[in-house]
C-alpha cells in the first residue's frame, strides 16, 4: 500500500458515461492483485470529502488502469481530468480475488459482470490466462444496453467465451447477467470444477451467489460500497457476514471481495 | 537533517497534562483505528499522540450498516464503538502501538461509571500514556437519554470515580451537543480532569429523497469535517475562557492553518480525524507547516502562541 501523485496518461471515454483512465503508478501497478482498489481523491477541495475507490482494471509495467461510470458528483470530476494531471492515489487496498486453491483441478472459471464490476474480472481473465492457460473461462457480461457493454473484445482476445446480456436485448441475451449465467451453466455439473467470481450490483451478486450456492459452485464477490477511510480504520463500511450469530467485516480491508456464502444479505 | 535543523528553529514540544507530545499534532479516537491500518502509510513516531479508537469492557459489534454517508463539506458517522473489547485491545492491538516510540492515549467508553473505573484500572497496568474519557459518542443507546457529556452531574460522576482509580492522565473528550460546552468542562476540571478534548461530533441526518428514508441505518449519525471547524473553534475558545486545564482542540482540521486557528484560540494540542480519511498525509503536512509558520514568523516555541488570540476589547 502506497500513496502517490500518480500521473494522468489517458482519460478517455469508451462508452456512454464510461471512462477509462491510464495513470502512471509504478509501485501500486508492482503491487496490485486482480480484484484490489485505488483510492483516489479527485480533487484537493473538500467537495466532495472523501476519496472515491476503483477497482484496478488493469495493471501492467508503470502503469495501472480503471474504468469508471459517471453517478455523481466525485466521478464527473475525474471525468474532466485532462492528460497530465496528476492525482492523488492510495493503494492498492483490500484483498482481491482468491486463486483457485488447486488449479489443476479447476477447468471452468465463470466470471459474471454487471456494468462496470467487468473491470476487476478483466484484471483476473488476465491473470489466470497467464498463469493457468490451461483454465478455460467464460465471461458473463451484462448491462443495459448495447452501447453500455464494456470489455467483450478484451474478454476474447484472451481466449475467454464470452455470453452477452443486455436489460434492453440490445444484443445477446435479454436479461440481467445473473438470469444468463443460470442459463448458460453446464449441466451435468462436475462440482469440483467449476469457480465463480462476480462483480457488479449487490442484487446481481445476491443472486449469483444463490444459483452457485444450489449449484454446489464457490463463489467470490466483489463487493461496492461507499468508502471513507479504505484502509480499515473507520469502520464505515462494514458488511454483515455469518459467525456464531453474526459478525461484521470490512468491505474495505477484509474484501472487497468476499465468499459469497460468508455473507448475509 | 533538514526536518531536524526545522524543529531545532521552531519549538513544537509542549506538554499535556503530564504527557510529553514532541508536537501538538495527535490524531483523533476513531479516526486512527489501532494505528496499524495506517502505520504503511506515515511516520507514526512522526505524530503527537496517538488517540486509539474507543474500547469498551466487552467487544461489541457497532451498528448496522449503512453507518456512514459523505455531506456537503463533512461526514455522517453511526458506527455505534464497534472495537474489540478491552482484553481484545491488550491482546491483539497494544503490542504493535508498543512498538513505535508515539505517546499513546487510550480512549475508553463504558455504559456506567463502574465500567469506566473498570476499564481505568485494567489499563493503568500498561504502558500507556493516558485516558481519554469519551463521554460523548452521540451513536449509542443512553439508559437516560442523554450521553454522560450532556449531563453535568453524570460527567462529574464519571470522571471523580475515574480521578481515584487511575494517575494517568485523564482527558475527557466533550459534546458539542450542548447548551453550554463551557459549563461542562468546567464540571470536568472541578471533578479531577487533567485535560478536556474537544469536539466530537454533532448528532445529524441525511435523507434520501427518492425512498425518503434517512441514509443512516440508525436515522441520526454524529458529523464531522470541514463542515463544523468554525463551530469547534468557537467552543474551543470559549473553554479556554472558562477553565485552566489544558484544551485538545479538533473539528475539521484539514490544515495548518487550521490548526493554528484552535491553538490560537486555547488549544494547547490539536487533532486530526476527518482529515486521515480524505489524506493520510494530513497530520505531518500540519506538523511541517506549524513549523514553518512558526520559523516564518520568529516564534521560537508553540507554547507561546497558545491562548494568544487578540481579541478587541469591547
Amino acid at each position: 500500500m502506497v500513496q502517490i501523485d500518480a500521473k494522468i496518461l489517458m482519460n478517455q471515454r469508451i462508452a456512454p458515461e464510461r471512462y477509462k483512465m491510464v495513470l502512471s503508478a509504478p509501485e501500486i501497478a508492482r503491487q496490485a492483485n486482480p480484484g484490489q482498489f485505488v483510492h483516489v481523491r479527485v480533487c484537493e477541495g473538500y467537495n466532495p470529502l472523501l476519496r472515491r475507490p476503483f477497482s484496478v482494471h488493469r495493471a501492467k509495467g508503470q502503469k495501472i488502469e480503471i474504468l469508471y461510470k459517471v453517478v455523481g458528483r466525485g466521478t464527473e470530476i475525474l471525468s474532466r481530468k485532462k492528460n497530465g494531471e496528476y492525482l492523488d492515489v492510495l493503494g492498492p487496498l483490500g484483498n482481491g480475488y482468491r486463486s483457485p486453491s488447486a488449479p489443476s483441478k479447476i477447468s471452468d472459471i465463470i466470471l459474471v459482470a454487471g456494468g462496470t464490476g467487468v473491470a476487476s474480472l478483466l484484471f483476473l481473465a488476465e491473470s489466470l490466462s497467464r498463469t493457468s492457460p490451461e483454465l478455460s473461462i467464460l465471461a458473463i457480461i451484462g448491462a443495459k444496453d448495447k452501447d453500455e457493454l464494456l470489455c467483450e473484445g478484451d474478454f476474447k482476445r484472451l481466449g475467454c467465451r464470452v455470453e452477452v446480456a443486455t436489460e434492453n436485448g440490445t444484443k445477446g441475451y435479454r436479461g440481467l447477467a445473473s438470469d444468463l449465467f443460470q442459463e448458460c451453466l453446464p449441466l451435468p455439473v462436475d462440482k469440483a470444477k467449476q469457480v465463480v467470481f462476480a462483480c457488479g450490483p449487490s442484487g446481481m451478486l445476491k443472486r449469483v451467489g444463490e444459483i452457485s450456492k444450489k449449484r454446489h459452485f464457490p463463489c467470490w464477490v466483489s463487493l461496492e460500497e461507499h468508502l471513507a477511510c479504505g484502509v480499515g480504520a473507520c469502520l464505515g463500511c462494514v458488511v454483515k457476514v455469518k459467525g456464531s450469530n453474526y459478525t461484521y467485516k470490512r468491505v474495505c480491508r477484509d474484501g472487497p471481495v468476499f465468499d459469497a456464502g460468508e455473507l448475509v444479505w | 537533517m533538514m526536518r531536524k535543523s526545522k524543529e531545532k528553529l521552531a519549538n513544537l514540544a509542549i506538554d499535556l497534562a503530564g504527557i510529553s507530545l514532541r508536537n501538538p499534532v495527535m490524531v483523533a479516537s476513531g479516526t486512527f483505528g489501532y494505528g496499524e491500518e495506517y502505520a504503511e502509510l506515515l511516520d507514526l513516531n512522526r505524530l503527537g499522540a496517538i488517540v486509539t479508537k474507543t474500547i469498551t469492557l466487552k467487544p461489541r459489534l457497532g451498528n448496522e450498516p449503512p453507518r456512514i454517508v459523505e455531506t456537503a463539506y463533512g461526514i455522517l458517522n453511526s458506527i455505534g464503538l464497534q472495537n474489540v473489547g478491552l482484553n481484545g485491545f491488550i491482546r491483539d492491538k497494544l503490542p504493535f502501538l508498543k512498538k513505535y516510540n508515539v505517546p499513546l492515549i487510550v480512549s475508553i467508553a463504558g455504559e456506567t461509571p463502574e465500567e469506566y473505573v473498570q476499564l481505568a484500572q485494567r489499563l493503568r497496568r500498561e504502558e500507556i500514556e493516558g485516558l481519554e474519557l469519551n463521554l460523548s459518542c452521540p451513536n449509542i443507546k443512553y439508559e437516560r437519554g442523554l450521553m454522560f457529556a450532556q449531563d453535568s452531574q453524570a460527567t462529574h460522576r464519571v470522571v471523580s470515580k475515574v480521578r481515584k482509580a487511575t494517575r494517568l492522565p485523564l482527558i475527557v473528550k466533550l459534546s458539542p451537543n450542548v447548551t453550554d460546552i463551557a459549563s461542562l468542562a468546567k464540571v470536568c476540571e472541578e471533578s479531577g480532569a487533567d485535560a478536556v478534548s474537544l469536539i466530537n461530533t454533532f448528532t445529524a441526518m441525511a435523507v434520501d429523497v427518492e425512498s425518503r428514508r434517512p441514509i443512516l441505518r440508525q436515522i441520526t449519525g454524529g458529523l464531522s469535517g470541514p463542515a463544523i471547524k468554525p463551530i469547534a473553534l468557537r467552543m474551543v475558545y470559549e473553554v479556554y475562557k472558562k477553565v485552566k486545564i489544558p484544551i485538545v482542540g479538533m473539528g475539521g482540521i484539514m490544515t495548518a492553518s487550521d490548526a493554528l486557528e484552535f491553538i490560537m484560540a486555547g488549544a494547547r494540542a490539536v487533532a486530526i480525524g476527518t482529515g486521515n480519511f480524505v489524506d493520510p498525509r494530513i497530520p505531518i503536512k500540519v506538523i511541517d507547516g506549524i513549523s514553518e509558520y512558526m520559523i516564518k514568523h520568529g516564534i521560537r516555541n508553540i507554547k507561546s502562541i497558545v491562548g494568544s488570540l487578540r481579541c478587541r476589547e469591547s
